[in-house]
């Protein structure tokens, strides 16, 4: 934007009204409440979905795993190794991060649907492994985390739990739009564009590959944790194959490569599937049929509607090349 | 009991095999992984119950009403939507068959409901004997259908005006399109093909899964797993992993541990890519600047 002053004084105002927002919305009930932390907690799963899709051109159909993943581990350090959540949130994330760099090892020589592919199998196959190891995670009886304290305070109450998850949506916005500003940064942006032509600026392409899906996956692991803490219970039901679609919704439907957007699409289709919730089976039936649309109509994303006059499409144009799957 | 176990694995390694074929006819063509061809296949399937419990029709004439839906379906499906999107970035193709697969899913559980359904099979299920080894009627039955379609594509592929068609616009669309190939109308056929393809293997499994929105999530899997050992790209790959997986599967599933299975293919899967990005069987891709 060539005026500066614009987008930072709608950042300060929404900024303000994240901070009053859940005693308004306490108003309408403790649904309401429970839709609002969701979508706090869901939009730092966009922006991790984000960063790797969005900004890095790498797509995955298994982020669902690394959630479930970062809720089983900040539950097994605080109820079987005796770690505090402030200890066990950091923890899982370097746990989740780590995974998901092995994870995307193989991501580094692989792109579009054969990608796509290969972490869908490892998002089904989180929640067997989670229900079969029983021995460790209590199978589908499931585990009971506790919400976190703070001295004598209890996070327990909606609004309580609502400015811790938004301080660490806070904290890993702030991570990324740094990051992205980075050396970094440009290198991931430059990897999406043109792989050779990274590679012969010298840019290390397998290495800021694998970078992406270790901090995206880290990020998931903070959410996955938050939830878990939030809900004070794991389950492998809690999160399937269509969260995984469902995140991949939100980021489309807000706008690839834009953290804004990230956000916007988050607490859009949040509110959406939860709303429709009550309606059984046209939660996914909506979710579905607002991707579409947004595919069809809007394939920048609801944020480029707000970008209207940037003569630039916002769509990571790598995508569209890299039809070809397979080998580097 | 290993002859037992490899029986086992190859009938169900064939319907893989027969999904699997139908992905890799759509990436072929129109280079699109149709991650909803499981839900379409579900959707079709419940098509046949429909007409076989409710309407009280013949199990044949369910089948043969199923299968012209899934042809109508997968055409359906490329030209009121992946039609629109030839031109988009391939993240959008996936976005867009993704929200298929949610849309089947969805509208298949607000019709007929989230609880597994019993469905019949061919014939009555028989048991050959073969020594100790046990072979149903039923798994005859599917595997013989299932290499019966296999050889029956891979000769339409091979052989016939469209399949050439076919084999022109998967090496180049643009001088396909320059000879006189109506590309539009060939995608429309491969993704008909392919979805009856899927169908045909999800009224097979349906007996022994059961029925229900989520039955063909495994079969799917599976058949992405084999196709990517043809590295998406042959038809005898695809056919070979199918019942490669199926066989690994069982045997994993009764020498190790039947809980871990979808993990067991997500890891081969993943190994495979790892080593092999083009699949085992796959060509060598050399990416374009």
């Amino acid at each position: 934007m060539t005026n500066a002053a614009r987008p930072r004084a709608l950042a300060a105002t929404v900024a303000l009204a994240a901070l009053v927002l859940p005693w308004v919305v306490a108003r309408l009930g403790p649904a309401a409440s429970y839709m609002l932390n969701l979508s706090v907690i869901f939009a730092i799963v966009a922006i991790a979905l984000n960063l790797l899709t969005g900004f890095s051109g790498q797509i995955s159909l298994g982020h669902a795993g690394f959630l479930m993943l970062g809720e089983y581990a900040s539950a097994l350090l605080t109820l079987k190794a005796g770690f505090p959540f402030w200890a066990a949130l950091p923890a899982s994330a370097l746990l989740v991060g780590a995974i998901g760099f092995l994870v995307g090892l193989p991501a580094v020589r692989l792109s579009g649907n054969f990608l796509a592919v290969a972490t869908m199998g490892f998002g089904l196959a989180v929640p067997e492994v989670m229900l079969n190891w029983a021995g460790l995670t209590h199978g589908s009886a499931g585990l009971m985390p506790k919400s976190p304290t703070i001295g004598g305070f209890s996070f327990g109450s909606d609004v309580a739990y609502y400015y811790l998850a938004l301080f660490c949506l806070a904290l890993v916005w702030y991570i990324c739009a740094t990051l992205l500003r980075s050396r970094t940064g440009r290198a991931l942006q430059a990897v999406r564009d043109s792989e050779p032509a990274a590679l012969a600026s010298g840019i290390n392409a397998a290495y800021h590959k694998a970078l992406a899906f270790a901090i995206s996956a880290a990020f998931a692991g903070v959410a996955g944790a938050l939830y878990a803490h939030y809900v004070n219970f794991v389950s492998p039901n809690d999160f399937s194959i269509q969260d995984s679609f469902l995140f991949l919704a939100m980021i489309v439907v807000g706008g690839l490569g834009s953290l804004p957007g990230s956000l916007l699409g988050a607490v859009l289709l949040t509110v959406v599937s939860q709303l429709s919730t009550s309606l059984g089976q046209f939660s996914i039936i909506l979710t579905g049929s607002v991707m579409l649309l947004a595919v069809l109509f809007f394939p920048g994303g609801l944020i480029s509607l707000a970008r209207r006059r940037r003569p630039t499409p916002r769509v990571p144009a790598p995508l569209a090349q890299r039809s070809a799957a397979g080998g580097s | 009991m290993f002859w037992q176990t490899l029986v086992d694995g190859l009938a169900v390694g064939s319907l893989y095999a027969v999904t699997a074929i139908g992905l890799v006819l759509i990436y072929k063509t129109s280079n699109v992984v149709n991650f909803a061809q499981g839900e379409m296949a579900m959707f079709s399937t419940f098509i046949a119950y429909q007409a076989f419990t409710h309407w009280a029709w013949p199990y044949w004439a369910a089948v043969l009403a199923a299968s012209a839906f899934a042809l109508v379906l997968g055409w359906a499906v490329y030209w009121l939507f992946l039609s629109r999107l030839s031109r988009a970035p391939l993240l959008s193709q996936i976005i867009a068959t993704l929200a298929l697969f949610l849309l089947f899913r969805g509208v298949a559980g607000a019709i007929w409901g989230n609880q597994p359904f019993s469905f019949p099979t061919a014939v009555q299920p028989t048991v050959v004997r073969f020594g100790p080894t046990l072979i149903l009627s039923t798994q005859i039955i599917t595997f013989a259908a299932c290499l019966l379609l296999m050889a029956l594509a891979y000769a339409l592929f091979r052989y016939t005006r469209v399949g050439l068609a076919m084999q022109a616009i998967s090496q180049n669309m643009f001088a396909a399109r320059l000879m006189g190939v109506s590309v539009g109308r060939v995608y429309g056929f491969s993704w008909a093909l392919s979805t009856l393809l899927g169908a045909v293997a999800g009224m097979l499994i349906a007996p022994t899964l059961f029925l229900s929105p989520t039955f063909m999530e495994g079969v799917a899997i599976r058949a992405f797993a084999a196709a990517v050992v043809g590295g998406f790209a042959s038809l005898p790959g695809a056919a070979v992993g199918g019942l490669l997986f199926g066989v690994l599967e069982s045997l994993f599933g009764f020498y190790i541990s039947p809980a871990f299975k979808t993990t067991f293919v997500s890891l081969v899967i993943i190994a495979v890519l790892y080593v092999r990005p083009g699949g085992l069987f796959g060509p060598r891709t050399v990416k374009k600047v």
